[in-house]
């Protein structure tokens, strides 16, 4: 048996979670929240290639925060299986041996559960190494779900006990630490997502949004890419801060972003009729939305210039306006997890590791909680971005 | 010219005394023993100005009556003073209008019929039609305006910018191609501060970015001291040297005019009266205009102050060769504007009025409060600053954060960017000027819409930098605090407060000058 924080199925938590979610914290992760603290039977790892893994600390991503607060879209509920242990930023300590991998080995995870985890044939994506596009994540011998901790088999990083596929595991290097390996499976979407955004050396890039994926997306366009000028979008002074030292060239207010990008760029702008939203004809070369609200994807669609990219990295709200898409010839892509095979022929997780152990991330996990305590802990996420924190974590081992 | 009943000393019997704040003013009393300088009352005016106008085109200074430079078939440019002159504008007839009828007159006589009117406006923003109508009255606009003869220069045209050549110094002197390419330029200037006229009118009022940036950067205007005196101001130097250029190569007949301090008039009167004169209709006025101004929505009492319009009346009109003509032109404002002031003081107080030279029937935002009260007061001297090296100077203005988008677009920019990254004029002038001079969407503005070019904001900025560099303190009273501080100011709620502040440079008895303008005064600091 063992502890975990449980997702499970309550259609009227559900609804009332949703009805209040993200407005009023306190009572998102109050009652109302379909989660719980229970103690459960561990996950089993009877299969090929899989082995229990004790987690040491577990982040709390924006997606976690979305199943919470039921803003996750219904296209995901095909995706998942309930009830599952959540958690899938995890630095944890193999409790047996994994193939080459001995016991004790500190590991972080890839959490999407791909082809080889399942014991399937290899779909398209996973034969080519775009493993986060694989196409059979609800069959196979484990239960579906697109990611560890969203599956009911495998369990989560918010539990004492998880089960991972070897083809999901990294070793961490010795000398970094748990505060810095907790940050490899964000930091490697970030480096899917700088990849992926294929800016070539002294193209302009706007970041709209400044919280860990924003953070983590403006390192490692700098780190990355010859990028010229990186332009982020942050609303909190520490958020300002951390961009700079993250590698952006300016920052602006979410207010500014017009403003700022005309100037950086040399654009015209334009105002329509009525209180319609202002364009700008010209603009970044490259602009990566790690919001995922309607404005923000609406503001960056009408600062990229003609024939530019927008790079969605947060998952997306429905209702933008794509009129700059077709009008300007916009090439419109989202960047999803992160692949065994980038664009520079490596897994995302061993830049990732590289990252880690790099850039200055001191201080970025910069609140730990115990299981427990995990109301305190969403609430603090949550609000992240407003009290100067980028990354809340759980202190599994301490809970 | 010894004036002393223009300083007054305020002791127990002065009442409280008027100072301009923006679209507004309050009556403040000040410490025992603050020197108020007044500006001089207004000089008498030509009383026939046609007779004047016709007498300085047939006799000129050093150069052919106008008539005798005429001749059909020749091209004939005439270039005038934009909006930015007079402040507030004057009441109609413009003196340019009066000047140019008489000068079109003479040319029409002479046969002459390739004449163009260029306003010279630099990289000022363009005029709107109205706006040129209200200078150069109805029937020039008529005549000239439908065919394209009537018009705002435009520096980023380059098909019709000239280059001259260079100064011995490696200035580019790059000037409106029409006015350089024509048989006769003729410039209808209008002064009203010793800083204007000259060379400045056509080697700087027809020049391009690329001439100007020889002379309006940070390190040619802080060593201008003071624009108010064109023998130490180095960027007249720099305009004069130009102008020995320009000469060469174009023959120009400057028309300077100078105009007298006579400003407010009907129920504004009371503002160019010392308030221990104030008759009891003046007290009158006074309260109802201060009550009125409080009452108002801030849209009315923005059209109040822009509806004000001058009685000015003319001092003087010279015409003929530029150098000569401006010698007297400077007579004739020192005459009106001179106030000598014995010795420097502590601290400085000034009061920023709702109009500056670039804010006319717009917007006074941040940037061009500071230019106002930094630059065009704090210049206002000759010989020594009226305040001493590492002393303080409190400046009366609300400061909103506000901006005239039509106007004034790369402002804002400029506040937000620019700014929050330095305010000092050098660093801004490395790391952003060029940036903002090549911008296209300033210059697609500036070119079609009626937007100051996009490097203007420096040029303020620029223009404060002896302020700056000079002053220990400056205090604002009654300003938004967060503007006054993203311009490296800070900001008081009442004058108590700000001479309590700046008393750890001044100490708690500091000696104060009130500079009680406008109208303008220039002090002659001994
Ligand atoms: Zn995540
Ligand atoms: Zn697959």
């Amino acid at each position: 048996m063992m502890l975990a924080l449980e997702m499970y199925r309550s259609p009227a938590k559900f609804l009332a979670a949703k009805a209040v979610g993200g407005r009023i914290p306190g009572i998102l992760t109050g009652p109302a929240a379909p989660l719980r603290l229970v103690t459960i039977n561990e996950p089993k790892s009877d299969k090929d290639g899989w082995a229990r893994i004790r987690p040491i600390l577990s982040g709390i991503c924006g997606s976690d925060l979305g199943m919470v607060t039921s803003h996750t879209k219904l296209y995901f509920s095909a995706l998942v299986s309930l009830p599952f242990v959540p958690g899938h930023e995890v630095v944890g300590e193999l409790l047996e041996d994994c193939e080459d991998l001995p016991k004790g080995t500190r590991v972080v995870m890839d959490s999407v559960l791909t082809c080889a985890a399942r014991g399937v044939e290899p779909c398209d994506g996973c034969s080519s190494g775009h493993t986060n596009l694989c196409d059979r994540i609800t069959v196979g011998h484990v239960a579906p779900g697109l990611q560890t901790g969203f599956c009911s088999d495998t369990g989560g990083g918010w539990g004492n006990v998880m089960v991972a596929h070897r083809s999901q595991l990294y070793a961490v290097p010795e000398g970094l630490s748990d505060e810095r390996a907790v940050l490899t499976e964000p930091l490697a979407g970030a480096v899917h997502t700088a990849l992926r955004a294929k800016v070539e050396p002294g193209q302009s890039v706007l970041v709209s949004g400044a919280g860990a994926v924003g953070l983590f997306a403006t390192l490692a366009l700098r780190e990355l890419t010859q990028a010229g000028r990186i332009t982020v979008v942050a609303k909190h002074p520490k958020q300002r801060e951390l961009a700079r030292a993250f590698g952006a060239s300016d920052v602006v207010a979410p207010d500014e972003v017009f403003r700022g990008v005309r100037r950086a760029t040399g654009a015209f702008r334009l105002k329509p009729d009525l209180n319609a939203k202002e364009f700008l004809l010209g603009g970044v070369d490259v602009a990566v939305d790690a919001v995922g609200s309607k404005d923000s994807i609406d503001t960056v669609l009408r600062v990229t210039k003609a024939g530019g990219r927008v790079v969605l990295a947060g998952m997306p709200s429905t209702g933008a306006d794509l009129s700059p898409v077709w009008f300007r010839e916009l090439e419109l892509t989202g960047t999803y997890a992160s692949s065994r095979v980038e664009p520079n022929d490596r897994p995302a997780f061993e830049t990732a590791l590289e990252l880690a152990a790099t850039a200055p991330l001191d201080g970025i996990v910069g609140a730990r909680y115990p299981l427990y305590r995990w109301r305190e802990a969403l609430d603090h996420a949550q609000s992240a971005g407003r009290l100067g924190t980028v990354k809340v974590a759980f202190d599994v081992r301490a809970s | 010219m010894s004036r002393p009943g223009f300083v007054l000393e305020v002791d127990d019997r002065t009442p409280p005394l008027l100072v301009h704040n923006g679209e507004g003013f309050l009556l403040e009393r000040f410490p025992l023993g603050t020197r108020v300088v007044y500006p001089p009352e207004a000089l008498p005016a030509v009383r026939d100005v046609e007779e004047a106008i016709q007498n300085a085109l047939l006799n000129p200074i050093d150069s052919e009556p106008l008539p005798e430079l005429l001749r059909p078939g020749m091209r004939l440019t005439i270039a005038f003073d934009d909006i930015s002159l007079p402040l507030p504008p004057m009441k109609k007839p413009d003196i340019r209008q009066r000047v140019i009828e008489a000068v079109l007159t003479m040319a029409a006589d002479a046969g002459v019929d390739d004449v163009e009117l260029i306003s010279a406006n630099a990289l000022h923003r363009r005029l709107t039609a109205n706006e040129l109508r209200d200078i150069v009255g109805e029937r020039v606009f008529r005549s000239f305006y439908p065919d394209g003869k009537l018009y705002n220069f435009d520096a980023e045209d380059a098909a019709n910018l000239t280059h001259l050549g260079q100064t011995k110094h490696g200035e580019d002197v790059e000037i409106s191609k029409r006015a350089a390419e024509s048989d006769l330029l003729v410039y209808v200037n209008v002064n009203l501060v010793a800083m204007d006229g000259g060379h400045k009118s056509t080697s700087i009022g027809l020049a391009s970015y690329k001439s100007l940036k020889h002379h309006h950067n940070s390190h040619t205007m802080i060593h201008s001291r003071s624009f108010m005196d064109h023998k130490a101001s180095k960027m007249h130097h720099s305009a004069w040297r130009m102008g020995e250029v320009l000469t060469q190569h174009v023959k120009v007949f400057q028309i300077e005019t100078t105009l007298n301090n006579d400003i407010f008039g009907g129920p504004l009167e009371f503002l160019q009266k010392r308030e221990w004169e104030w008759s009891i209709k003046d007290q009158a006025s006074m309260l109802s205009a201060k009550r009125g101004l409080a009452l108002a929505p801030a849209k009315m009492r923005r059209k109040i102050f822009q509806d004000v319009r001058a009685n000015y009346g003319l001092t003087g009109i010279n015409a003929g060769a530029i150098e000569p003509v401006h010698e007297k032109t400077i007579e004739a404002v020192h005459r009106q504007h001179l106030v000598e002031v014995q010795g420097q003081s502590d601290v400085a107080i000034m009061g920023v009025p709702f109009v500056g030279p670039y804010n006319v029937n717009s917007v006074m935002n941040p940037i061009l409060a500071a230019c106002m009260g930094l630059g065009y007061y704090f210049n206002s001297y000759r010989g020594n600053p009226i305040v001493r090296k590492d002393g303080a100077v409190i400046l009366y203005h609300p400061v909103d954060y506000e901006f005239s988008q039509l106007h004034h677009p790369s402002y804002v920019d400029f506040f937000e960017e620019v700014l929050s990254e330095s305010t000092d004029p050098a660093t801004i002038e490395a790391k952003f000027e060029k940036q903002y001079a090549e911008d296209p969407w300033y210059i697609h503005l500036y070119r079609t819409s009626n937007a100051y070019h996009g490097v203007h904001p420096f040029y303020m900025w620029y223009w404060i930098s002896h302020a700056l560099d000079h002053c220990g303190d400056i205090v604002w009273v009654g300003a938004n605090r967060k503007t006054v501080e993203r311009m490296g100011f800070r900001s008081a709620s009442t004058l108590q407060d700000a001479l309590e502040m700046v008393s750890h440079s001044v100490g708690r008895s500091p000696s104060i000058t009130y500079l009680h303008n406008p109208p303008h005064l220039l002090a002659d600091v001994r």
